[in-house]
């Protein structure tokens, strides 16, 4: 006889096997040599999770109780599963393209990743939950109780066993969920553990089956004989429970936590669906085929009253085949851990991104770049979740005492999960479903499975007798069990017919009259048509600094390393040299999937979003790309200027090309005309020379006339030698000033008397004197050279029949102007930039000086730091003269 | 089949063999869309049967397990036909990248 002692002993051995194949396949993986791990058989094999102990003891006991009605159970996911190509395949789609991590976070994700949805299906989840765990928690606690009654020894209490189970599942799904941090990254390990848990319940099943109809009965005859003969031996199952019980198990075989975790969580390829879909269906036969058999044989051998939970474990001990039961036992028990580990994984991966996240997020608002590590965060309250599931579970068991049959729990369960299909259903086949919908439909439903169902399952405490008989309030419409008057329902027909159809009416009705988010629709248009791969741009706008502030915030999420990998490749691919990449929306949506395999795609989306600042596609975004055009239109506008400048530029360019030009020319022609100017009165010279030399008889008067024209000749080679000579110097700079003090006034005086002295008086000189008694610090003899060039070059050019020549002062800004304006024609524009060049003279017709005149007074000017220049738009020829004012106070 | 006839030099009509084994794809997944609808008819088939009765004139539990296990084993292999097919087709295929867009 075993005993308890061997059988914990074993429990031990096989989790510990466990333990090994997990850690065996994890580093298969990591090696790279575990192809068969992504096998359809392992996926297939995997799926069977759905398989808790639930069906591996309550299908037998609800056999033994209402006949074939335990095959519903199986059937739904049967049909499920043949219709992949309808629905599966798109959920494992859309899973797989939104990196989603449990069905919580496909809701949400649907749904504008709401958050506040992502929170309802967890609640809902972890509510419908509970019942499933304590079922588990009661399947191991009876088996355990069955072989105790058997060991002497009689050390066992059953409020003890159920306490050590479940705290020792929690810490075996702690060990087993909880290692690595990306819930989106297949557990090889995890998933490898429970396809051979699945192996070991199905053979263990199929062992006991075929022991009982061969073994026992005697062969398939025999036994066909004996079911006629039992107590169930005829086809008595009621219509209404059979249909909503395949459609029960239909609808929480996709929504149930566990399952969307194999089934589209741990998904490696779409294409092992084709083989589940025959492959699944089977097991689920096989595992069937042998439970009328166990429970028509157990009615039979098994003395009135006792547990048909329980007859899996029980009829092969009552024949004394002790090892066979142990085999049955440790199916059981792989029955049940397979689906805790499985549960608690995507109940906490749940709890965690949806509950603690953003609970802690809210906490460290306002800082960008959140402190400390958040891996460690979500893996602690990951674990911490796991307890308290398993704690809510073992309450659960405590509370409800342990005496519902397993089969009605399981399905208290699968009614509340089944709240999640019709926002699930239509979000992925209804553009129009919004997340008000959803909420309501769940929140109706929800409540409707509560009222109805949870609570008057669990007896008196929480529900009193008078609600239960009379209705809520004492409105005998509401009665939990009979709403709307309509009596006499199962209670499990009644309970799903009502919330599901409420919940599916509220749904629809709140999604017609409500209107989705921006974000909500683009998402619905991804989910709904996520065979086009319609990922659109969501609208993410970032600038360069922020890539430090993510990278920071995705190192404490993905880790250092994959995180800086991720970001290198990033910015590879984008072609940049830099470390960090740029962040483009683009890449912003990809970090965002790659977070959310991590921490869920609510999350991420406010992780995102509190670095970036700006949401996706929102009425700021759609102002944003506003903002945009209008930089656009700013910077077309910048474009412009800039161009205008260059052209500017292009011109001065040309501008100063033709003064190059020009200057070239006239450096051409200074040697011609410096020769033209020396040969002329060298002409005159020589010929009036040769006359007083050769001629003879010469009368004295002509010989004065000749002697003073070859005098006026030499005077002017002299002048204009004198003139070449002073602008080499005062080019070459090696002039030296005489400073002396005295007015303007005077140094104006004395130039205007020189400058008119011995000509026709026809110049009239305009002065304001009161304007210029300005005491003046400089070389006054030069200055005075510059003035009187200005007013002779007034008297020799002005071509106005009365001239005038205007003379003003001013003290402008610390510097004194000197305009010199005549009334004459000007200068013609072509000419005014040439007029201080070397030997420029406006018009051939004006003969006069040699054209050096206005070039020796810039050089003056410049070199008494002032300046002289053309002042076009006078009317007549006008040039201004500049002097600073600082060689006046260094005078005083 | 030959093996020359999808290589058919160009201007050979060479799109006749593709059309056929495109449609024949889109048939076989028009019947993987139908299976669903065949097993839930199957399955249905139950409720029309006598409950039990005083007289007992019901229908034998052994004959129901038949009825059900025949009927869900035949879908099994109906599924398992429709899984290799799929596949074999897939396989053949590649050139035709448009084959999970099928027309809602």
């Amino acid at each position: 006889m075993a005993t308890l002692n061997v059988l914990i002993l074993v429990c031990l051995g096989y989790v510990v096997l466990l333990f090994g194949v997990a850690f065996a396949a994890d580093r298969m993986a990591a090696a790279g040599r575990g192809a068969w791990l992504r096998s359809p058989l392992i996926y297939t094999l995997s799926l069977s999770i759905y398989c808790t102990a639930w069906t591996f003891y309550g299908a037998v006991g609800n056999a033994a109780r209402s006949g074939l009605e335990f095959v519903t159970i199986y059937l739904g996911p049967t049909l499920v599963m043949l219709s992949w190509w309808w629905g599966l395949r798109k959920l494992v789609r859309v899973g797989r393209s939104q990196r989603v991590t449990s069905i919580a976070d496909l809701i949400s994700s649907r749904y504008g990743k709401s958050n506040t949805l992502a929170i309802c299906v967890t609640i809902l989840a972890v509510l419908g939950g509970t019942p499933y765990i304590a079922l588990q928690l009661q399947s191991i606690t009876l088996s355990f109780s069955i072989f105790a009654e058997a060991d002497p020894s009689g050390l066992y209490r059953e409020g003890a066993s159920v306490f050590w189970v479940a705290a020792g599942l929690a810490v075996f799904a702690i060990l087993f969920g909880t290692r690595n941090l990306d819930a989106n990254e297949r557990h090889h390990g995890v998933v490898t553990a429970i396809a051979l848990e699945s192996v070991v319940k199905l053979f263990a099943l199929l062992a006991v089956g075929i022991f009982v109809v061969w073994g026992i009965a005697g062969g398939v005859g025999p036994m066909m004989d004996r079911i006629d003969a039992s107590e169930i031996g005829q086809w008595n199952v009621d219509g209404g429970r059979w249909t909503t019980f395949i459609f029960l198990s239909a609808a929480a075989f996709i929504c149930l936590p566990r399952m969307f975790q194999v089934m589209v969580v741990e998904n490696a390829d779409e294409g092992h669906l084709r083989t589940a879909a025959w492959a699944f269906p089977l097991y689920l036969l096989l595992m069937s085929l042998f439970v009328i058999p166990i429970a028509v044989v157990g009615l039979d051998l098994m003395p009135e009253g006792s547990n048909p939970d329980l007859f899996v474990l029980t009829v092969p001990l009552s024949q004394g085949n002790d090892w066979l039961a142990m085999f049955s036992f440790i199916g059981g028990f792989s029955s049940a851990t397979s689906m805790v580990i499985v549960t608690a994984m995507a109940l906490s991966t749940m709890v965690s991104n949806h509950l603690v996240m953003p609970i802690w997020l809210s906490t460290q608002e306002g800082s960008g770049s959140v402190s400390g590590d958040v891996r460690n965060v979500v893996l602690v309250a990951r674990r911490v979740s796991i307890a308290v599931i398993m704690a809510l579970g073992f309450f659960y068991y405590r509370l409800s005492g342990g005496g519902t049959a397993l089969a009605s729990i399981g399905l208290v369960a699968f009614a509340g999960i089944a709240q999640i299909l019709p926002a699930l259903v239509g979000g992925l086949f209804w553009r129009g479903a919004t997340r008000t919908g959803a909420l309501v439909g769940l929140t109706v439903g929800f409540l409707l499975w509560i009222y109805t169902l949870l609570l008057p399952g669990m007896g008196g405490a929480l529900m009193p007798e008078a609600v239960l008989q009379n209705g809520l309030f004492g409105w005998s419409w509401l009665r939990p069990q009979a709403l709307f008057g309509i009596d006499g329902m199962d209670p499990m027909v009644h309970t799903v017919m009502w919330s599901l159809t409420l919940n599916t009416f509220a749904f629809c009705t709140a999604s017609l009259l409500s209107f989705p988010s921006p974000l909500e629709r683009l998402q619905g248009a991804q989910f709904v048509n996520v065979y086009d791969h319609s990922v659109a741009a969501r609208g993410w706008t970032g600038s360069v600094a922020q890539s430090e502030d993510l990278m920071i915030m995705t190192q404490r999420i993905l880790g250092a390393g994959p995180a800086q990998e991720f970001f290198q490749a990033e910015a590879k691919a984008q072609g940049g040299r830099a470390s960090l990449p740029e962040p483009t929306p683009g890449f912003l949506e990809r970090l965002e999937r790659e977070l959310s395999g991590s921490v869920g795609a609510a999350t991420a989306h406010a992780m995102i979003g509190q670095i970036v600042g700006g949401s996706s596609v929102s009425v700021e975004d759609l102002l944003a790309v506003a903002d945009e055009s209008a930089q656009l239109l700013e910077y077309s506008s910048q474009l412009e200027v800039k161009s205008a400048e260059l052209s500017r530029t292009a011109r001065q360019l040309r501008e100063a090309n033709t003064k190059l030009t020009q200057i070239s020319e006239q450096k051409d022609s200074f040697l011609s005309q410096v020769s033209h100017e020396l040969r002329t009165p060298m002409t005159s010279i020589r010929a009036f020379s040769e006359i007083m030399r050769d001629t003879d008889g010469l009368s004295t008067e002509e010989q004065t006339r000749y002697a003073a024209i070859i005098h006026d000749e030499a005077l002017r080679l002299t002048r204009l030698l004198d003139d070449l000579l002073d602008l080499s110097v005062l080019e070459s700079g090696r002039v030296n000033l005489n400073m002396g003090g005295d007015t303007l006034c005077s140094v104006l005086d004395r130039a205007v008397s020189s400058a008119l002295a011995g000509s026709r008086p026809t110049l009239k000189v305009r002065r304001s004197r009161s304007s210029e008694r300005i005491p003046l610090h400089t070389d006054l003899d030069r200055l005075g050279q510059v003035f009187i060039n200005l007013i002779s070059n007034a008297q020799k050019y002005c071509d106005a029949d009365e001239p005038v020549l205007t003379i003003s002062a001013h003290d402008v800004g610390g510097q004194v102007v000197i305009d010199f304006a005549d009334n004459g024609s000007g200068i013609p524009p072509e000419a005014q930039s040439m007029v201080f060049e070397k030997f420029a003279r406006v018009g051939v017709d004006k003969a006069g000086g040699a054209g050096l005149g206005l070039a020796i007074c810039r050089e003056i000017m410049q070199r008494l730091g002032g300046e002289i220049s053309y002042l076009p738009g006078q009317g007549g020829a006008a040039f201004r003269v500049r002097l600073p004012l600082a060689y006046q106070q260094a005078a005083q | 089949m030959s093996l020359g006839e999808d290589r058919q030099p160009k201007g050979a009509r060479p799109s006749l063999f593709l059309e056929r084994q495109s449609y024949r794809r889109r048939r076989l997944t028009d019947a993987a869309r139908l299976l669903p609808i065949l097993g839930a008819v199957l399955i249905a088939l139950p409720l029309l049967w006598p409950s039990q009765s005083a007289s007992g004139d019901g229908v034998p539990l052994s004959s129901a397990i038949l009825y059900i296990f025949t009927c869900w084993a035949l879908l099994i292999v109906i599924s398992l036909i429709f899984g290799f097919a799929a596949r074999r087709m897939a396989a053949n295929d590649d050139s035709e990248p448009e084959s999970d867009r099928w027309p809602r």
